[in-house]
């Protein structure tokens, strides 16, 4: 095994930073998980290229990427289709295909969805911190000296003598997530879901939510009506850990979802999103609109094995 | 008050809220400390991160490695078996700070607000020897407490979209240490060389939940020298 150079960054589009299955078990330091957002594209598009799950990859948003291959290898672009090109050939996603040296990969725009994943077979390389590889932009750390990709990066891998036979895999077309502009995510009550009346709950679940510009990967701000606490509880709590997918409820009583780059705050929750739904929160765009339907724990539950095993069920029918 | 029994709060079908008081005081503080160390030290299969905070032990973990009733059953049973006595001697950290002028910008603020002198402000923020209460916010970012009542100040109206790393902060009863760039609404009145968060390290942060700080004031020509 030979650390390599794979590729070099042409242009690196609106943000495109290095992240695999994020940073845990260092919440109590104050530091978040990181890590891609639409996980479960990223853990496809490893498996596609012979990887192991949480090898880490390139997330880039929205458009703009474009890199050129120093060496034959293979790769997968999966998440949302922001169109990428081989030249000037459309590149199929959720597929590993070769690219030649000198081939180069853009992104045209977002067809649908948010984010899009490049998985090389043989991983992206960079020294892990504390367990991971993700890029923790905000306190500038991991991935490529803590920040996105810019133009002249050069990215390197451990090849496998044997990595380009991972070529020509695909996922299962019929799970591939279907991402739209419009969405319904599946949540569970909770933790200050007593700070709300019950008409105001009603109100959360049966209003439509935009996504506004001002997100980022720290957290998806909604707008939409206001969602007022009772009047008898304070304007911020003592703070507290923060999981992704949490829905806080700020002053101004518009919701914001966090993501992975928070780990503790002082504002109250009225629900969480379900973990099968959090890969989604990464490919909402915005200006999509945003609703909740309310589930038990026993059906998120559910739903998290499913998408597990059907992971698993991907992973137990590919041939190395 | 402090809960005779935890009570749980659920976030999201991976993580569980227990809360131990309802209000920001050493000895909750000290009971999530002592759940926390003992959640820990136990290995639980499941359990996939701990998050201590003021009032509240927040555990995330892995629904198909661990029931939510069973986790639930052994916080409390791991609350019942553990005591004070098992936490370690808590370790004091001395940090030196610069107060006032570039390095602290809010310190006439923070002077005017209580019409006393900046030296003043200073000597108040020397006295206590500070709790750490919780890390959060930006990595290795401490909550330290509680200020004496002569100096404790709201946050800045407008909050700055840069605070530099070492930036030492008070809001209301607190006072902390800015341990990354970030922005940050907290009254900056000094600056500390000493780093407090180090990535490539796998204890990563200076201080830890439980931990004493005391701070001491050096001068700009000591700050510009400093070795840690």
């Amino acid at each position: 095994m030979a650390v390599v150079k794979i590729l070099e960054v042409l242009s690196p589009g609106i943000l495109t930073s290095v992240q695999d299955m994020g940073r845990y078990g260092y919440g109590r330091y104050g530091v978040a998980p990181s890590g891609a957002l639409d996980f479960f594209s990223l853990r496809i598009g490893n498996l596609l290229v012979g990887n192991a799950e949480d090898d880490a990859g390139l997330e880039t948003t929205l458009m703009g990427l474009r890199i050129k291959a120093l060496t034959d290898i293979v790769i997968a672009v999966t998440g949302g289709n922001l169109q990428p090109q081989r030249g000037k050939q459309f590149l199929k996603m959720w597929r590993s295909h070769v690219l030649m040296r000198d081939d180069i990969l853009a992104f045209k725009g977002s067809l649908n969805g948010f984010r899009s994943y490049i998985s090389v077979s043989g991983g992206i390389y960079s020294s892990p911190l504390m367990g991971s590889r993700s890029t923790n932009l905000p306190s500038r750390f991991g991935g490529i000296e803590g920040r996105g990709l810019k133009q002249g990066d050069v990215l390197f891998s451990e090849l496998l003598p044997e990595h380009l036979r991972n070529a020509e895999r695909q996922f299962n077309p019929e799970w591939i997530p279907n991402y739209r502009n419009s969405w319904t995510l599946r949540v569970v009550w909770g933790p200050q879901d007593d700070h709300f009346t019950s008409e105001t709950r009603d109100m959360f679940l049966a209003s439509a939510f935009k996504m506004s510009p001002d997100s980022d990967r720290s957290g998806i701000r909604l707008q939409g009506p206001v969602i007022p606490c009772k009047p008898d509880v304070g304007e911020s709590i003592i703070s507290e850990g923060v999981i992704s997918g949490a829905i806080q409820i700020p002053g101004d009583g518009q919701p914001i979802i966090i993501l992975g780059e928070t780990v503790t705050g002082g504002y109250r929750k009225i629900a969480a999103v379900i973990s099968a739904d959090i890969p989604l929160l990464g490919q909402i765009r915005p200006g999509d609109d945003v609703r909740f339907r309310v589930v038990s724990l026993k059906e998120a539950h559910d739903a998290f094995r499913n998408m597990e095993e059907k992971i698993r069920g991907f992973k137990e029918n590919l041939t190395y | 008050m402090r809960y005779d029994n935890p009570a749980f709060r659920i976030m999201g079908d991976r993580g569980l809220l227990v809360e131990l008081g309802d209000e920001i005081h050493p000895e909750i503080n000290q009971s999530v400390q002592v759940l926390y160390v003992s959640m820990d030290l136990r290995q639980i299969q499941g359990v996939v991160e701990l998050i201590p905070s003021y009032r509240s032990l927040l555990i995330v973990y892995n629904p198909l490695g661990i029931g939510l009733e069973e986790l639930q059953k052994t916080v409390l049973d791991v609350f019942r078996d553990t005591d004070r006595s098992q936490l370690p001697k808590p370790k004091t950290i001395k940090i030196p700070v610069v107060y006032g002028g570039v390095y602290g910008p809010d310190l006439q603020f923070v002077a005017d607000f209580h019409h006393i002198a900046t030296t003043d402000v200073i000597a108040h923020h020397l006295e206590p020897t500070y709790r750490v209460y919780m890390i959060g916010f930006t990595p290795g970012y401490p909550y330290l407490g509680e200020l004496p009542d002569e100096i404790v100040t709201p946050r800045r109206e407008t909050p700055r979209t840069i605070v530099p790393k070492g930036s030492v902060g008070i809001a209301q009863r607190q006072t902390g240490i800015y341990s990354v760039e970030s922005p940050g609404g907290w009254q900056i009145i000094g600056w500390t060389p000493v780093e407090l968060f180090d990535p490539k390290s796998r204890s990563p942060s200076l201080l830890t939940m439980g931990d004493r700080v005391r701070f001491y004031q050096i001068s700009e020509e000591e700050a510009a020298q400093w070795q840690s």
